[in-house]
């Protein structure tokens, strides 16, 4: 990653202009052009570094929902747990973390009652308790990562 | 008044739908990628700026921007903050937390009784465990929070990144 990779990283994950060519007016702004900035732009999608422009959006307000839910799963059975909860599709990401509740993830769907058989389905497949916690308030959403 | 300033009509509820399907996939990585998107539905490119930016102002979308892989970028510290906080303090200390500049998500959830006493949650992405314990350190001295009941999980696996059907572009950990 050279300088004008960097700059570009941080100035397009604060959010793509919205207009007829965005990417014109974001190469104007680095004193680039807009061929080279779409040419970096490809070789680091292609190289795994960005994943594409879309949207953040709170789900909530497009009919669906979200949960954050976790798991104590006994070290000896994690890998067995991890492929049962990750084979339904309305699992988004799931980690590993350092605590005694080790398994955590993101359960997405189009409905809310959608979720809670989601759970009860791994409850039953597991034979383990999942720990609900929707989100009650969101005081803050803004991942910038600067590089 | 004489005017040649066509506008074209709002997006009905079914294309306003499609075009979202349509955005969350990712623009294509091209010159005009609004009007890539607009030929695709069979809409006007003006439909689709005016629609966007619409959703952005009325707060349906956060922010329309490039999401990054954090792990390739260097931020292998991935960190998920706990506090066990009063109710009638939540909102105080979640705003102090929200405020700083290394925390990227903020959250407050309700507790799980008994095993899980933590209400209130924020990730801190980092580079590195102690870089991360650092910042958190300075927050906690900054505004007097040592006293809370706290515990940090780091991440050492990450499992499945997207999939579900609304998660591929949200980034909630």
């Amino acid at each position: 990653m050279d300088q004008l990779d960097k700059q570009l990283i941080n100035l397009l994950q604060k959010g793509l202009p919205v207009c007829e060519q965005p990417f014109a007016q974001v190469a104007m702004e680095l004193g680039s052009t807009e061929n080279i900035v779409l040419a970096r732009l490809q070789l680091m999608l292609d190289s795994g570094l960005l994943t594409r422009f879309g949207p953040m959006f709170d789900a909530a307000c497009w009919g669906g929902d979200f949960t954050l839910a976790a798991m104590e799963v006994p070290e000896e059975r994690f890998e067995e747990v991890n492929q049962i909860v990750n084979s339904f599709e309305q699992i988004a990401h799931n980690y590993q973390r350092t605590h005694r509740l080790n398994m955590w993830f993101v359960i997405g769907t189009e409905t809310a009652e959608e979720i809670f058989e989601v759970i009860e389905n791994i409850q039953q497949k597991t034979g383990l308790t999942v720990f609900n916690m929707p989100k009650e308030h969101e005081f803050f959403v803004g991942l910038y990562l600067p590089v | 008044m004489t005017t040649n300033l066509v506008i074209d009509p709002v997006l009905s509820d079914q294309q306003q739908a499609q075009l979202f399907a349509e955005i969350e996939q990712g623009l294509p990585l091209v010159a005009q990628p609004y009007l890539a998107i607009a030929q695709q539905l069979n809409i006007s490119e003006e439909q689709v700026l005016t629609t966007i930016d619409a959703w952005q102002q009325q707060g349906l979308i956060w922010r329309f921007g490039l999401v990054v892989r954090h792990r390739k970028l260097g931020y292998d510290a991935n960190a998920m903050v706990v506090w066990n906080i009063e109710d009638s303090e939540v909102e105080r200390v979640a705003n102090i937390l929200a405020q700083a500049s290394v925390v990227t998500l903020c959250y407050q959830r309700p507790r799980v009784l008994p095993g899980w006493p933590y209400n209130l949650f924020c990730m801190i992405h980092g580079k590195s465990r102690e870089q991360v314990l650092g910042q958190l350190a300075d927050i906690c001295q900054r505004h007097q929070l040592d006293k809370f009941d706290k515990n940090v999980l780091f991440s050492t696996k990450a499992y499945k990144q997207r999939g579900g059907r609304y998660s591929a572009s949200v980034i909630k950990e």
